[in-house]
């Protein structure tokens, strides 16, 4: 199983190392959502520290979602798809290489995100930085594990597009107010995060273990 | 659709008929499919040519009847001697109208990466399968930039790199140029010699008549006949 991600996640990155699709498209739009908020909301002061997570969670959401959406285009096009049914190899291995994958994208926009987003927002952290450490990668791993599952099982609709964000959105609604709530308690240093990092956790678990069981429906589905 | 009844059975279709919505791409459709020979699928568009390939591939499940594969002790025994496709999908190559290869990597990656999927399988090595079809495997060339025909021979290459028992080619010959089909011709000669079972389906009925035991006839879903070839090859 772990070679067979790890074959899975190779190929993965190589060909976005050569395309560089996800990463470029997913970090000009969150860099647009965070210029607009600013515009729209002049965030100075404590206010900023109040919208920050909000914004920065949202950006992600959006930015992602193109992206989860080509991962699985690119296994479409050409029908590779079916090559990939027809190998022996567990449809999980396939679903927690893309996923890993979507991680390392999302995340390096989020690292990219983060100077533009400290200068635009004036933000000083008052609570404990390294906390982020946490809540980014379970909020994004939240994000991206859903986000690729659904995304496979709209991949072959004609409104894909427009199917990815009306499944995906609505069940990663308490991952989004855990994030935001814990990075907003970050930021503002006025509350614990705990809680929020606590039901984090627990949200990725009990979904990623729902999506690496169901997988091999989803991909075997004609 | 079958043959010498002394020769062992590879695959057998019991009454399949498949549906799309209301479209009914086959109908009733009996065949048995007997190891080592090559059967040409002819038709005209529509007339389920693919879709035949895909249920044998598993890649698609009938809605009415069963598609049985490889029996075990070899023979025309017991249908509950047979497995469903996709339960011995590592043993069926099958190649289809798309390439099914990724356009960013090169042609030796794409097989390197596919042959790491069929672990415990002995696979060709990724080389020496681009060898086979022609290709050179030291082309540094993304697959994206690949003519359809260089495509198309790169596609076969992934096929025969698991080594299956049941192959499975639809429109093998379409957009290869004279030297290039009768390169393929004889490398799927050699496949069948070695015991392996060949379904491809074409236009070009005289391209696969060297390598033809049987050639059936598809219309309208239904198999309208089955004529025995002559092979040459």
């Amino acid at each position: 199983m772990i070679r067979a991600v790890w074959t899975h996640l190779v190929k993965d990155l190589r060909i976005e190392w050569r395309s560089k699709e996800s990463i470029n498209s997913m970090l000009f739009f969150a860099l647009l959502v965070v210029v607009v908020f600013s515009l729209a909301f002049d965030p100075r002061g404590a206010f900023a520290r109040d919208i920050a997570g909000g914004v920065l969670c949202v950006a992600t959401l959006f930015a992602s979602s193109s992206t989860l959406n080509q991962a699985w285009a690119r296994e479409i096009r050409h029908n590779v798809l079916d090559a990939q049914r027809m190998a022996p190899s567990s449809g999980a291995a396939l679903f927690l290489a893309k996923a890993l994958a979507n991680f390392l994208f999302v995340s390096i926009v989020q690292l990219l995100l983060a100077p533009v987003f400290l200068v635009f927002y004036n933000l000083r952290i008052e609570g404990n930085a390294w906390l982020l450490a946490e809540v980014l990668p379970l909020g994004t791993w939240a994000l991206v594990a859903n986000g690729t599952f659904f995304a496979a099982l709209s991949i072959r609709s004609r409104n894909r597009e427009l199917l990815l964000p009306l499944i995906l959105f609505p069940i990663f609604i308490p991952a989004l107010l855990a994030m935001v709530l814990s990075v907003t308690a970050i930021l503002t240093g006025e509350s614990d995060p705990a809680l929020w990092i606590k039901m984090l956790a627990g949200y990725d678990i009990i979904f990623t273990t729902a999506c690496l069981l169901l997988f091999d429906v989803v991909l075997h589905a004609e | 659709m079958t043959g010498a009844a002394s020769t062992a059975g590879c695959a057998r279709l019991s009454n399949v008929s498949k549906l799309f919505g209301e479209f009914a791409a086959l109908r009733h459709v009996n065949a048995e499919l007997l190891t080592g020979k090559c059967y040409v699928l002819v038709g005209e568009n529509g007339a389920g040519k693919s879709t035949l390939l895909r249920i044998l591939a598993g890649l698609l499940r009938p809605s009415h009847g069963t598609v049985r594969v490889f029996s075990p002790d070899g023979t025309n025994s017991a249908e509950t001697n047979f497995v469903e496709p996709h339960e011995a999908r590592e043993r069926i190559g099958y190649m289809s109208h798309a390439s099914m290869l990724y356009d960013e990597l090169t042609g030796e990656e794409n097989l390197r990466y596919f042959a790491s999927l069929y672990v415990g399988r002995e696979c060709l090595a990724p080389a020496d399968a681009l060898r086979q079809v022609g290709l050179d495997p030291d082309l540094k060339r993304p697959v994206g930039q690949y003519s359809q025909g260089m495509r198309q021979r790169a596609s076969l290459a992934r096929v025969l790199l698991a080594q299956p028992e049941l192959l499975l080619l639809d429109e093998p010959f379409s957009n290869m140029d004279v030297e290039s089909v009768a390169q393929m011709v004889e490398l799927l000669a050699r496949f069948r010699q070695a015991n392996r079972t060949i379904v491809l389906t074409t236009h070009q009925r005289e391209h696969a008549a060297p390598i033809a035991d049987f050639v059936l006839t598809l219309k309208a879903g239904r198999v309208e006949n089955l004529l025995p070839g002559a092979p040459t090859l």
